[in-house]
C-alpha cells in the first residue's frame, strides 16, 4: 500500500533525487545545468503533490498520531513517523516553498548539480524533522541539516561566507549537542525512544542538588534546559541570536529563504514537540524566563533592525523579532497563544521567504544589498513595487493579510499570561512598522535618481510566477485563518489539557507537602 | 596439548607463514617478491579472517587459561586483520614507488597482526605482555622503514624509547599485581580482586593502566604519537592509526573486566580521567595542525578518548559501544588515510592541508568521499561517525556518567571545528589545488568504499551491533 508509507515517500523523493544526480548526471554544461534545474523542480513537486493527499488524508479531530509507519532500527531504536495537528501544516509548508526555493536559484552558474543536490538534501532532512516519532531519528533529520546548509552558505554565498558559515554550523552545533545528551538520559529514564511514548512518560520533577546548586523542577528542569539551549539557538532567540545575521546576509537568496522560511521553524516545532509536553512542570516554571526573553528579543531586534544598512540584515533582525513573539505564544501555554505560535510561524514563512526573494530579485540586477544604493524603484518597476509593498505590509502585520492573524492571536495569548510582557510585545507591532516602512520608503519611493539605476527592468515571468502563490497564501490566510486553525485546533487542546492537568497536579502535591511540613 | 593448540591454530598459521616468508624473501628474490608478498598477505589474512569470524559461537581456553578464545577476542581480531589487509593494499604502490617496499615489510605487518590476535586473546598477564612486545618490536622497525630519512628514524627511535617506558609501567604494575594477588592469570587476579582492594593492587592497577594508555596514545600518555605519526611513512601511519588501536583497546577492555571485572569502581575513575583528558587535548590541539598527519594523529588520541569513554562504563554495553566505536573508527581511517595517501603533488607527497585548497574542483568525487568521512569523524549525523558516539554517551549515561557524557559532547563540538576546516579548503577555497589528479585505483576504491559506508550504514551498521553485543556479553558478565 502506497499510502501506508506515504510519510516516507514524501521524506524521500527528494534524496533520490539528489542521488539520481549525483550518480548519473555527468558533464557540467549548460544542458547539463538545465537537466539538473528540472529534477530538482520535478521531485520537489512530485513531493508537494504526494503531501497533498497527506493533507487530503488527515483527520483534524484524532488527536494522536496519524500515517504511523514503524520499523526496527539499529541500536535499540526505531524508524517510526507520523504525523498530528502541530506537525502535518510544517510539512505541507516545507514542501510548498521547496519548489519556490529551486526556482528562485534558476539563474545560478557555478556548480548547478552540487547546489541543487545539497537543496534536495536539505529537503529530505526538514521534512524528517516534522515526521520523526523517535528521539533519535529526529535528531538525525534536525542535526543533518547543518551539513548542506553549512555547504549552501560557504560554497555559493557572499564576499564574508567562510565566517558565516563556520558561525553557523559551530553554533547550532553546540546548542544541539546537549539535546543529544538529554535525549539519551530521556531514553535511559524511560526505557524507549518512541516519542509518542514519551509524550505520556512523566519525567521527574523533584528538587534536586546539582554541584551545590538547588534544582526546582528537578529532572525535567534539567532536560528542559538542555532541549531550550538547541532550540533557542535554531529559533534564534536573543541573545543566542547573532548567528542569524551573519548566516543570512552571506547566503546566497535560496539558502536565506530556506533558512527564514523553514530552518528557524525546526526551532519552535521542538519547543512545542518537546519542551511544552514533555516537560511541563519545568516550562510553567520557566515559562516567565521565556516570556521576558521573548518581549527583549522583540524590542531589541526591532531597534537593531531600524539602523541596518543592508537589506537582508533588516530582515534577517525582523525575522528575530517575529519568532519573539512564536516563542512568547508557545510558552504562554493557552490555546490562543499556541494556536497564534504556529499561525505565525506558518504565515511568517510565507512573508519572510516572499521579503528575501525581494531582496534577491533586486540584487540580482544590481549585485548589491545596500538600501543607500537603491531608490525610486517604482518607477522603472511597478510590479515589483506592488509585491513588496503587499509584503512589507504583511510584514507589519496589516489586518487582511496572515501576519496580522499570528500576531493579534500570539498577543492575546501573552496577554492572558502575562500583562506586563504584553504591552512590552506590543510595541513590537509599532517598531516593525517603522523599520518595514522606512525601509520600504528608502528603497521603492522618491524619484529614480541614481544613474545605476536607470535601466533597470521590471521582473521576468519567471520571478513573477514565484511571488504568485506567496500571495496567494499570505492573503487566504489572512482573510480565512480557520483554515489552520481547524486543523491545528484540536491538537494543541489535547496538549495543552494535558499540560495543564500535569501542571495542577504539581501544585496540588506541592501544597500537600507544604501542609505536611508545619 | 594438541586441543590448545588446535585453539591458536590461527596464530600459529600466520606466524608460520611470516616466517617461512623470512626464509623465502632472504634466499629467494629479496625485494623483487615484495608485491607478490603484499597481495598474498592481505589475501591470507582476509582468509584468517573469515576463518575466525566464521567459527560460530562458545568459548575455549588454552594453556591453562593463558590463551582465551571468546566471541569478544574473535571481533577484535577480525577488525584487526581486515584493517591490516587493507593498509597492506592500499600501501603497495605508495612504497614502491619510494622504494620502500622491502619484503619485510608486509611479514613484519603478519607478525605485528599475530601479536595484536595476542594480545585480545591474552588471559593472562606473561601472554598479554608477549603479545604487547611482539606487536610494538614490529611496529617499531616499519616506523623506522625509511632508514634514510631523519624523520623516519626519529619516529622509530622515538616510539621505540616511550614504548619500552611503557612497557616498563606495564611490567611493573604486573609485578604488584602478582605480587598482591598471587597469580597472573586473569582468572586468579579477579577471585583475588573483590571488594576492598588492597593499596599494593591499587598501584598495580594504576601502573597497567598507565602502560596501556600509552599504547591507546590516551592524554597524557599520547605524546609520542604526533612525532610517530608524522615521521613513519604515510602506509606505516595509516597502520597505526588502525589495528594496533583496536588491540590496545580490545586488551585494555579485557584487562580491566576479565582482571580486575570485581573492582569496577576503582578503575571507573582512571579510565573517565583518561577520556576527559584525551578528548578536550585531541580536539584543542588539533586545531593548530597545518601537516594532515600530526593533525590525524590528534584526532585519534581524541576518539580514543571517545571509546574509553565507552569502557569507563564498566557495563556489558559499554564494552558493546567500544567495539561499535572501535570498528566504525577503524573503516573511516582506512578511507581517510587512502585519501591522504592520494594526496601527491608531481609523484611526491604532500602533507600540507592548505594544498587542499578548491580540491572538489579537480577532484569532485574524491572531495565529496572525503567530505562524508570528515563529517563523520566529526560525529555529524546522519553518517555513522553519529553513532558511534551516540553509542558511547548512551553507555555513559546508563551507568550514571552524565558528566562525562556532557564534556564529551562539548568536546565533539571544538573538534568539529578542525574538520570543517578541511572541508572549508576543499570546497571554498581561494586558489586552485596543484594536487596531482587521478592516482591510484586501489586508493580510489577504498576511499569511495569507507565513504559509501558511512552514509550506507546508517541502515543497519552492517550488522556489527549484533556481533559486539554478543561480543560484549563473553566479557562482561
Amino acid at each position: 500500500m502506497l499510502l501506508d508509507n506515504l510519510l516516507s515517500i514524501i521524506i524521500f523523493i527528494p534524496l533520490i533525487a539528489a542521488a539520481i544526480l549525483g550518480l548519473f548526471l555527468r558533464g557540467n554544461d549548460e544542458a547539463a545545468q538545465t537537466n539538473a534545474k528540472y529534477v530538482a523542480l520535478a521531485a520537489t513537486i512530485a513531493s508537494l503533490l504526494a503531501s497533498l493527499f497527506l493533507l487530503a488524508g488527515f483527520d483534524p479531530d484524532d488527536t494522536g498520531f496519524q500515517f504511523v509507519e514503524e520499523g526496527t532500527w539499529i541500536l535499540g531504536l526505531t524508524y517510526k513517523l507520523g504525523v498530528d495537528g502541530i506537525s502535518v501544516l510544517f510539512i505541507l509548508l516545507t514542501t510548498f516553498l521547496m519548489p519556490i526555493t529551486i526556482l528562485a536559484c534558476w539563474e545560478v552558474k557555478d556548480r548547478v548539480k552540487e547546489y541543487m543536490i545539497a537543496f534536495l538534501v536539505l529537503e529530505t532532512l526538514m521534512l524528517g524533522v516534522f515526521c520523526a516519532l523517535d528521539l533519535v531519528l529526529f535528531y538525525l533529520f534536525f542535526e543533518g541539516g547543518l551539513i548542506p546548509m553549512f555547504l549552501i552558505i560557504g560554497i555559493w554565498g557572499g564576499a564574508n561566507r567562510i565566517y558565516a558559515a563556520f558561525k553557523f554550523f559551530l553554533y547550532t552545533f553546540f546548542g544541539s549537542v546537549l539535546m543529544l545528551v538529554a535525549m539519551v538520559a530521556m531514553y535511559v529514564d524511560a526505557g524507549t525512544s518512541d516519542i509518542a511514548a514519551l509524550l505520556n512518560h512523566n519525567f521527574g520533577s523533584d528538587t534536586m542538588e546539582v554541584l551545590g546548586v538547588q534544582i526546582l523542577g528537578g529532572m525535567q528542569t534539567l532536560l528542559w534546559l538542555a532541549f531550550f539551549a538547541s532550540f533557542a539557538v535554531k529559533m534564534p532567540m536573543w541573545p543566542v541570536h547573532t548567528w542569524l545575521p551573519d548566516a543570512h546576509v552571506q547566503a546566497p537568496t535560496a539558502g536565506s529563504v530556506v533558512l527564514a522560511a523553514i530552518l528557524l521553524k525546526l526551532g519552535g516545532y521542538g519547543f512545542l514537540r518537546f519542551n511544552l509536553p514533555m516537560f511541563p512542570i519545568a516550562s510553567e516554571i520557566l515559562a516567565d524566563f521565556v516570556l521576558w526573553l521573548s518581549a527583549i528579543a522583540i524590542v531589541y531586534t526591532s531597534l537593531v533592525a531600524l539602523m541596518q544598512e543592508d537589506m537582508k540584515k533588516l530582515i534577517a533582525y525582523s525575522s528575530v523579532a517575529h519568532m519573539g513573539y512564536v516563542t512568547a505564544g508557545i510558552f504562554a501555554a493557552n490555546q490562543q497563544g499556541v494556536d497564534g505560535a504556529i499561525f505565525q510561524m506558518l504565515s511568517h514563512g510565507f512573508i519572510s521567504g516572499a521579503l528575501f526573494l525581494c531582496v534577491g530579485v533586486i540584487y540580482d540586477r544590481m549585485h548589491t544589498r545596500e538600501i543607500d544604493a537603491y531608490g525610486g524603484l517604482v518607477n522603472r518597476m511597478p510590479a515589483y513595487a506592488a509585491v513588496f509593498m503587499l509584503f512589507t505590509m504583511a510584514n507589519v502585520g496589516l489586518p487582511g493579510t496572515s501576519g496580522f492573524v499570528g500576531e493579534f492571536l500570539t498577543l492575546m495569548g501573552i496577554f492572558q499570561a502575562n500583562t506586563w510582557v504584553a504591552a512590552v510585545a506590543a510595541t513590537g507591532v509599532i517598531l516593525s512598522a517603522a523599520y518595514a516602512l522606512w525601509l520600504y520608503r528608502r528603497v521603492v519611493m522618491g524619484d529614480l535618481i541614481k544613474e545605476s539605476l536607470k535601466s533597470i527592468t521590471d521582473m521576468t515571468t519567471r520571478e513573477k510566477s514565484i511571488f504568485a502563490p506567496l500571495i496567494v497564501m499570505t492573503i487566504l490566510l489572512g482573510v480565512y485563518p480557520s483554515l489552520v486553525t481547524d486543523v491545528i485546533g484540536p491538537s494543541v487542546a489535547d496538549l495543552l489539557s494535558g499540560y495543564q492537568t500535569a501542571v495542577s497536579d504539581f501544585h496540588a502535591t506541592s501544597q500537600v507537602a507544604d501542609a505536611g511540613g508545619h | 596439548m594438541s586441543a590448545d593448540l588446535s585453539i591458536i591454530l590461527p596464530e600459529i598459521f600466520l606466524s608460520v607463514f611470516a616466517m617461512i616468508g623470512l626464509l623465502v624473501g632472504a634466499y629467494g628474490g629479496k625485494d623483487k617478491l615484495a608485491p607478490l608478498f603484499v597481495w598474498v598477505t592481505s589475501a591470507l589474512l582476509v582468509a584468517v579472517a573469515a576463518w575466525i569470524g566464521l567459527q560460530g559461537a562458545g568459548m575455549a581456553r588454552a594453556f591453562g587459561g593463558m590463551f582465551v578464545d571468546d566471541a569478544f577476542a574473535r571481533f577484535a581480531k577480525v577488525t584487526i586483520l581486515l584493517a591490516a589487509a587493507a593498509i597492506l593494499l592500499m600501501s603497495e604502490q605508495y612504497m614502491a614507488r619510494r622504494d620502500l617496499l622491502r619484503f619485510e615489510y608486509p611479514l613484519l605487518i603478519v607478525l605485528a597482526s599475530v601479536g595484536m590476535m595476542m594480545m585480545v586473546s591474552a588471559g593472562d598477564l606473561i601472554a598479554l605482555y608477549m603479545g604487547l612486545e611482539l606487536q610494538s618490536l614490529s611496529l617499531y622497525v616499519v616506523a623506522a622503514l625509511r632508514r634514510d630519512s631523519v624523520k623516519s628514524t626519529e619516529a622509530g627511535l622515538k616510539y621505540f624509547v616511550l614504548g619500552a617506558l611503557s612497557s616498563g609501567l606495564l611490567l611493573y604494575g604486573a609485578s604488584l599485581t602478582y605480587g598482591f594477588t598471587g597469580t597472573t592469570l586473569f582468572s586468579g587476579i579477579i577471585e583475588a580482586a573483590q571488594g576492598e582492594t588492597s593499596v599494593g593492587l591499587l598501584f598495580g592497577l594504576a601502573f597497567i593502566a598507565a602502560g596501556l594508555a600509552f599504547k591507546v596514545s590516551a592524554a597524557p600518555f599520547h605524546m609520542w604519537t604526533p612525532d610517530v605519526y608524522e615521521g613513519s611513512p604515510t602506509p606505516v601511519t595509516a597502520f597505526f592509526a588502525t589495528a594496533p588501536k583496536v588491540a590496545a583497546m580490545g586488551l585494555f577492555a579485557r584487562v580491566v573486566h576479565d582482571a580486575f571485572g570485581g573492582i569496577v569502581g576503582d578503575w571507573q575513575q582512571i579510565l573517565a580521567a583518561l577520556s576527559v583528558a584525551s578528548m578536550f587535548l585531541g580536539a584543542v590541539a588539533a586545531i593548530g595542525q597545518r601537516n594532515i598527519k600530526r593533525l590525524m594523529a590528534y584526532s585519534s588520541i581524541a576518539h580514543m578518548g571517545y571509546a574509553l569513554m565507552g569502557l569507563a562504563s564498566g557495563t556489558a554495553q559499554g564494552v558493546e559501544s567500544m567495539l561499535i566505536y572501535m570498528a566504525i573508527y577503524v573503516t573511516m581511517n582506512v578511507g581517510t588515510f587512502a585519501f591522504i595517501l592520494s594526496m601527491e603533488k608531481d609523484g611526491q607527497p604532500v602533507v600540507e592541508i592548505d594544498s587542499l585548497s578548491l580540491y572538489s574542483k579537480r577532484e569532485p568525487v574524491k572531495a565529496l568521499a572525503m567530505l562524508v568521512l570528515l563529517f563523520s569523524l566529526a560525529g555529524v549525523p546522519p553518517l555513522v561517525g553519529f553513532f558511534a558516539k551516540y553509542s558511547v554517551l548512551l553507555a555513559a549515561v546508563e551507568a550514571g556518567l552524565v558528566w562525562l557524557a556532557v564534556l564529551g559532547v562539548i568536546a565533539s563540538v571544538i573538534g568539529a571545528f578542525y574538520y570543517l576546516r578541511i572541508v572549508y579548503l576543499m570546497y571554498f577555497g581561494a586558489e586552485e589545488s596543484e594536487l596531482d589528479a587521478g592516482g591510484s585505483g586501489v586508493l580510489w576504491g577504498f576511499l569511495v568504499v569507507s565513504a559509501a559506508a558511512m552514509v550506507l550504514g546508517v541502515i543497519n551498521l552492517f550488522g556489527v551491533e549484533g556481533a559486539a553485543a554478543a561480543a560484549a556479553a563473553t566479557l562482561v558478565n
